[in-house]
Parts: structure tokens; C-alpha cells; sequence
């Protein structure tokens, strides 16, 4: 859900933020053309970096149609051929968020016409899991469809929105695993270890043979819809 | 960095989880107090919050892998043998 208000950047940076990585994400209904997208692609690289940098901010961003479009093939693949347009602006660190939603064949279908792209590019990857009872099942298809791409470095990608049940599953596979905190009925602060988060995170890192990992907060407006 | 002990953890989390079990309760009461509440018994969705429950209170799990049962319990079932557009 794309969500911004006008003080967000300075309550940013009273917060002591010195940086945000946005991924392309959903605009809360489903955009009618690839015109739209390229209007999306313009504001996370151009009118985002300017408004943040007013705020001391670096801006970053990742670029992708989300999952929650993908069920349009048609249009998701307009989209992705637009995507190199954009890919070498100095705020895009990469390809994302892109990956699963409900688990299906349209979803999966797009899912790897990105890891092409980002594979002939060499580009980093940040991929979503999908929520609640969706994750087991469409995390272990995300790690299925990475591992039959070689040209993938799992180094150079987060698969993020890791709960309990998925985290060795990605740490295992060698990529970066993200832990995403939501205020309500996905993976609350309480469930990382509340006050003695980092030290929780770390035990989970040790327990599963070390590796990559990263915690952040999803402060958007639909963080638990 | 160190783990908190045991004992930290419990001082930490006894009244929040205390107070998490009230909520299940009141919520299962509230359910089978509803009008119509036969058909929420037989409902799937109640079904699996009755199994986590005694998930929870398990003895015989050896290793602390409580909440990744439970996550398990509510997952969709992952097939292998998927077809992945991109399997070669």
C-alpha cells in the first residue's frame, strides 16, 4: 500500500533514520495499465530521492510489479520490459519485491520472468513471502524457482518476511533471510524477543548454523491487512 | 551476544503470555456463547485453534520448536513435486 504523508520524512529523521529502501509494492487496488507503473517507477526514482534528501534521507528503491498484480500476465509482462528503463537511476538497488501472494501458476510464472531479468543483469533481489498460511508452502516454491536459476548468487538476495517456520529453509539455501515486524497478527515484535530482539535474532541465527539476516519493521498503513 | 536466561524470560513474558491465555479463553467463550454456535464447533478454523492449543502443552517435544509447530499446523501443505515454470 503506497501511503505517504507530508511529515513522514521528518518524523524520519527525528527518528535518527539516515536512510529508507522502498520496494514497489501495491497502491492498494490494481493499476489498470503499464502507463501507470511507469508514473510508480518516476515517483520511487525521482520524486522520492528529492523530497527525502529535504529531510537529510537517502532514498533507495526496488523495482518489480508486486505479486498481488501478477494474476495479469499481460500486463505484468509490459511492466517488466519497462523495468530496465529505470534500473540504472542511482536510488534502484535492484529487482523487487517481487515474489508470491496466493501460490499460483500466474504468480509463479512472473515470479521467474523477474529472477530472468535480474539474473541477465546481475541485479540484487528482495522477494516476499506471502502471509499466514500461504508462507510455508509459497516460500518453499520462492526457493524452488531460485534454486533452478544458477545464475542467481544467493548472496545477492533477501527473502524477507521469514517467520519461525521458514527461516532454515532460506538460511539452509544460503540467502539472506529478512524478519519483518508487524504491529498485529503476523510476526510482532513480542514474537522476536520484545525488548531483547537483537539477542533473540542472533540465538535464531546461531541455532540454524549462522548466516544472513535482517530485521525490519513494516511501518505501512496495511503492514497487517 | 548472550540469549536472556531462562529465568529472565519468564520474569519478562509471564504477565503478557498470562494475559494471552485470558484472551483465548474470553474468545473461545465468546464463541460457543454466540447464537448459531454449533456451526462455529464444527468449524475447521476452531478445529486447528484447538489443536495448537494442545500443541502447546505438549511434554514430550524435546527441542524448544513450539511456535514453528504451531506455524506449521496453520500452513497450506507444500507439494515437491510442483511444477515450476522455470524447472529444467
Amino acid at each position: 500500500m503506497i501511503s505517504r504523508l507530508t511529515d513522514d520524512y521528518e518524523r524520519l529523521a527525528h527518528a535518527g533514520c539516515v536512510a529508507v529502501s522502498e520496494p514497489a509494492f501495491w497502491a492498494g487496488f490494481d493499476r489498470g495499465s503499464a502507463l501507470s507503473f511507469r508514473d510508480y517507477f518516476r515517483q520511487l526514482t525521482e520524486v522520492e530521492p528529492k523530497r527525502a534528501a529535504q529531510y537529510g534521507i537517502q532514498h533507495f528503491c526496488w523495482l518489480c510489479i508486486n505479486a498481488k498484480e501478477a494474476e495479469n500476465v499481460a500486463l505484468s509482462r509490459e511492466v517488466i520490459a519497462m523495468i530496465p528503463e529505470f534500473l540504472d537511476k542511482p536510488n534502484v538497488l535492484g529487482i523487487g519485491e517481487i515474489g508470491l501472494n496466493k501460490n499460483t501458476k500466474n504468480e509463479a510464472t512472473i515470479f521467474c520472468e523477474h529472477l530472468e531479468l535480474a539474473a541477465s543483469r546481475d541485479e540484487l533481489i528482495l522477494i516476499h513471502t506471502p502471509h499466514l498460511d500461504d508462507k510455508y508452502k509459497g516460500t518453499r516454491m520462492i526457493l524452488d524457482m531460485l534454486r533452478n536459476e544458477s545464475r542467481i548468487k544467493p548472496e545477492r538476495v533477501l527473502v524477507d518476511h521469514a517467520e519461525e517456520h521458514t527461516i532454515k529453509h532460506i538460511l539452509d539455501a544460503g540467502y539472506w533471510c529478512g524478519m519483518t515486524l508487524y504491529p498485529i497478527t503476523k510476526c510482532t515484535p513480542q514474537r522476536s524477543g520484545g525488548h531483547d530482539r537483537a539477542a533473540w535474532h542472533a540465538a535464531h541465527l546461531r541455532e540454524f548454523g549462522g548466516g544472513l539476516g535482517a530485521v525490519e519493521p513494516d511501518g505501512g498503513a496495511g503492514a497487517d491487512a | 551476544m548472550t540469549p536472556l536466561t531462562a529465568k529472565t524470560a519468564l520474569d519478562r513474558s509471564y504477565l503478557e503470555t498470562r494475559c494471552k491465555l485470558i484472551e483465548i479463553a474470553a474468545n473461545l467463550d465468546r464463541i460457543e456463547r454466540g447464537a448459531e454456535a454449533g456451526a462455529a464447533v464444527s468449524d475447521p478454523r476452531l478445529k486447528l485453534i484447538r489443536e495448537g492449543l494442545a500443541l502447546l502443552n505438549r511434554t514430550d517435544i524435546s527441542t524448544a520448536d513450539r511456535a514453528e509447530r504451531v506455524q506449521k499446523l496453520f500452513s497450506q501443505e507444500y507439494e515437491q513435486t510442483w511444477s515450476a515454470p522455470n524447472a529444467k
